[in-house]
């Protein structure tokens, strides 16, 4: 059983956690991921480790209320249980030296990039990050971001904060300003991803994304999370989740993460109205 | 032995074979000849004294039977469901040259489940520390063995249930995971502590176990990385390998979702390739999915087919179709990468390769296809090389597995042990065990003189 003992809501629908499992904290590094469940008839989930603290033996993840497993997350409280956290899982994010690096957090995405960049950071880099969301109201982490970041770029798809439009859009002026950009690293939905990836390609610039497809165990023993990268099988838990985003097919990803998706409704819709929820606004979540 | 009749178990999870009554438990007990020099004995890979508790059962003392049993074996509700009894004991029992051999591994299953008060052995704590990598078959054994010779044994589990392939491989209807549980509760009780949620190589390495105290390590961490084809439309939606498709259904009970939060696709055709064990577990389990229709494509015949003659004729009996001698070229799939199809083409045999085995060969032109919706990749596992990866001097041999010596069974590494699939590859649940039983003698030697 791990307890949590910080939660606040950072955001719509996004709920910071800080959770007691000291030996995942212990061995956490920028990059890694937990796989946690919630209780005895729970699924297991992978949630990236946002932050982690080796002194107080806790983690902190971000997570968004999609559906039932993160919903039922959400109205834990502290001093609550989560029954199993696995971790860390995957590999750390790969760190470089003396390099000028562009950070992109799209939406969730900023939580755990935020870690990668602060580790660049420390480590001597020029970091100039971009931190995205649909809207004002699902941003989240501006302060902790421009502590970590030499620039900081804020852009809404509504253009309700900062610069309206996409991420990408920021990272193609950045890149027409002239500016000598030794690596980007995306994280965010599997579109955004794609679509950032895409623009970084005719310039050569190395292109690291961290990729969310399904996990069941995720520690190797299924392929549930198998991803194809430069035309090979690779399983996103173990190899990952970091690749080269110029070759990852985005295509396949995406079809793969829909693969639940009539399940995920039922199960949502199920959880909804067991505990007197609204379905579009998620009064009483 | 009475079993379920099939067209109602393939509604249903519950356990096949329903087992022996008292009556007919003493009656097969007692056609026991008991040979002066017995052969069974030979053949169990724990050494278990057969004779001796099967005179047990005939006698109607049951206690007394599992008491013996259990000097050898700490899992024998297990062991009596799944060991492949037919090359094993039974193999070598007299009563099988003329007649049918005694039908040990039911009378072991029919003593472990009839247990009244836990038989449990005396243990004198020698305030030493053994850490076991895996709660599989191999590390409940080894742990159980080295608890018993006064060690403070602690496992290190990744998944959140113990039991390794017998909680996420071994389907619910061949064993059922309220047995599994209770034994792991009684290896627990030898004064086992499995810590669960610890992924070693992640959460802690080998190295660090060393440091915490532990001075002596043992790896039972199994082959559970599954193998693919390779073949085209391997990635798309509704294809999923037999550990992903077990695992869901055995360990996170997807076949009560929605009352179980994970979810698994039903799949209305399904093809499983291969031809184990884990390709009939996993048609089987297809099939109580509500499948119409469970091809299971393999590419040799049946004769060649690895997996036990009970489970295959379980298979049939339960309408899985079998189509032999067909090997899969390519998945076919839809606008929406959902499954439609696979592509398989027709195989001969050829000669023997160097395992004996005759080799399929492929008879180009003679491609054909089947409308599923669903495939299972049933091919094979390796060891997952976690462990090995984060263990530095660890050294390993082909696909992976980790290096011992012969009847030792240490590895390259001081102080390190391994036994079971990590070190012979996917094999069965009994020969885990048995590596494990010589593995915790060699390690209590080890410890004692060092």
């Amino acid at each position: 059983m791990y307890r949590i003992v910080g939660k606040k809501e950072i955001a719509f629908n996004t709920t910071l956690f800080e959770v007691e499992a000291p030996e995942v904290a212990r061995k956490a590094l920028a990059g890694q991921f937990v796989v946690v469940r919630l209780d005895e008839r729970g699924e297991r989930i992978p949630l990236t480790i946002a932050d982690f603290d080796r002194g107080k033996g806790t983690i902190t993840m971000v997570v968004l209320s999609v559906g039932k497993t993160t919903k039922k997350l959400s109205r834990l409280r502290e001093g609550d249980h989560i029954l199993d956290v696995a971790g860390p899982l995957g590999n750390p994010a790969e760190m470089v030296e003396n390099s000028l690096v562009v950070c992109i957090g799209g939406g969730l995405g900023i939580a755990p990039i935020y870690p990668i960049a602060r580790e660049l950071k420390a480590r001597g880099n020029k970091v100039i990050s971009i931190i995205g969301a649909r809207s004002a109201s699902l941003l989240f982490w501006e302060d902790r971001m421009r502590e970590v970041s030499d620039e900081l770029y804020v852009v809404t798809d509504d253009g309700s904060y900062g610069r309206k439009g996409f991420a990408v859009h920021q990272l193609l002026d950045l890149i027409s300003s002239g500016m000598r950009i030794d690596r980007v690293i995306i994280i965010g939905s599997a579109i955004m991803m794609k679509v950032t990836s895409e623009a970084t390609r005719p310039y050569g610039i190395k292109t690291i994304v961290s990729l969310n497809p399904i996990m069941v165990d995720g520690t190797g023993m299924c392929g549930s999370c198998r991803v194809t990268v430069g035309g090979k099988t690779r399983f996103a838990c173990v190899d990952g989740p970091e690749f080269d985003g110029h070759e990852v097919d985005f295509d396949e990803l995406l079809a793969r993460l829909r693969m639940y998706s009539a399940e995920e409704r039922l199960a949502d819709e199920l959880y909804m109205q067991g505990v007197g929820a609204c379905q579009s606004c998620q009064k009483n979540l | 032995m009475r079993e379920q009749p099939p067209a109602e178990r393939v509604k249903n999870f519950d356990e096949v074979a329903l087992g022996y009554s008292e009556e007919e438990a003493i009656s097969e007990a007692k056609r026991c000849l008991h040979c002066d020099a017995p052969m069974c004995i030979e053949g169990c890979p724990v050494g278990i004294d057969i004779p001796a508790f099967v005179k047990k059962i005939a006698e109607g003392n049951f206690g007394e039977a599992i008491r013996i049993i259990k000097e050898k074996n700490n899992l024998p509700a297990i062991c009596g469901r799944v060991c492949p009894q037919e090359s094993q004991c039974e193999k070598k029992c007299i009563l099988g040259m003329k007649w049918k051999p005694l039908a040990i591994g039911r009378l072991e299953r029919f003593a472990a489940d009839h247990e009244k008060d836990c038989v449990r052995p005396k243990v004198t704590p020698n305030g030493r520390k053994v850490a076991v990598v895996g709660s599989g078959p191999a590390g409940l054994t080894a742990a159980a063995d080295l608890a018993r010779m006064g060690y403070a044994v602690t496992i290190f589990e990744a998944l959140h249930k113990p039991g390794g392939v017998l909680a996420y491989g071994i389907p619910e209807f061949r064993l059922p995971k309220a047995i599994v549980e209770k034994e792991v509760e009684y290896v627990k009780s030898l004064g086992v502590e499995i810590r669960l949620n610890h992924v070693v190589g992640k959460t802690i390495t080998i190295d660090e176990l060393f440091e915490a105290g532990y001075e002596a390590v043992f790896v039972g961490s199994g082959a559970g990385l599954p193998s693919f084809m390779h073949i085209p439309g391997e990635n798309l939606n509704g294809v999923y390998s037999a550990n992903e498709f077990l695992t869901r259904v055995n360990l996170m009970r997807a076949f009560r979702f929605p009352e179980y939060d994970t979810p698994i696709k039903r799949g209305r055709s399904v093809a499983v390739v291969g031809g184990g064990n884990v390709a009939m577990d996993a048609a089987r389990t297809a099939k109580r999915l509500g499948a119409e229709h469970v091809y299971l494509i393999y590419r040799r015949g049946e004769e060649e087919m690895p997996a036990r003659r009970e489970e295959v004729e379980h298979a049939k009996e339960e309408g899985i179709e079998f189509k032999l001698l067909m090997n899969p070229t390519r998945i076919i799939g839809d606008e929406q990468r959902n499954v439609k199809a696979i592509e398989c083409i027709c195989m001969e045999l050829g000669e023997p390769d160097e395992t004996g085995r005759r080799a399929p060969v492929c008879k180009p032109g003679s491609e054909t296809t089947l409308d599923v919706d669903t495939v299972i990749i049933a091919i094979g596992t390796s060891p997952n090389p976690l462990v090995v990866k984060t263990t530095p001097g660890l050294k390993t041999g082909k696909h992976g597995v980790i290096e011992v010596e012969p009847y030792t069974f240490k590895t390259s590494r001081e102080g390190v042990f391994a036994g079971g699939d990590i070190v012979s590859g996917a094999a069965t649940v009994i020969s885990a065990m048995g590596q494990a039983k010589e593995a915790a003698k060699a390690i209590d030697e080890y410890i004692k003189n060092k």
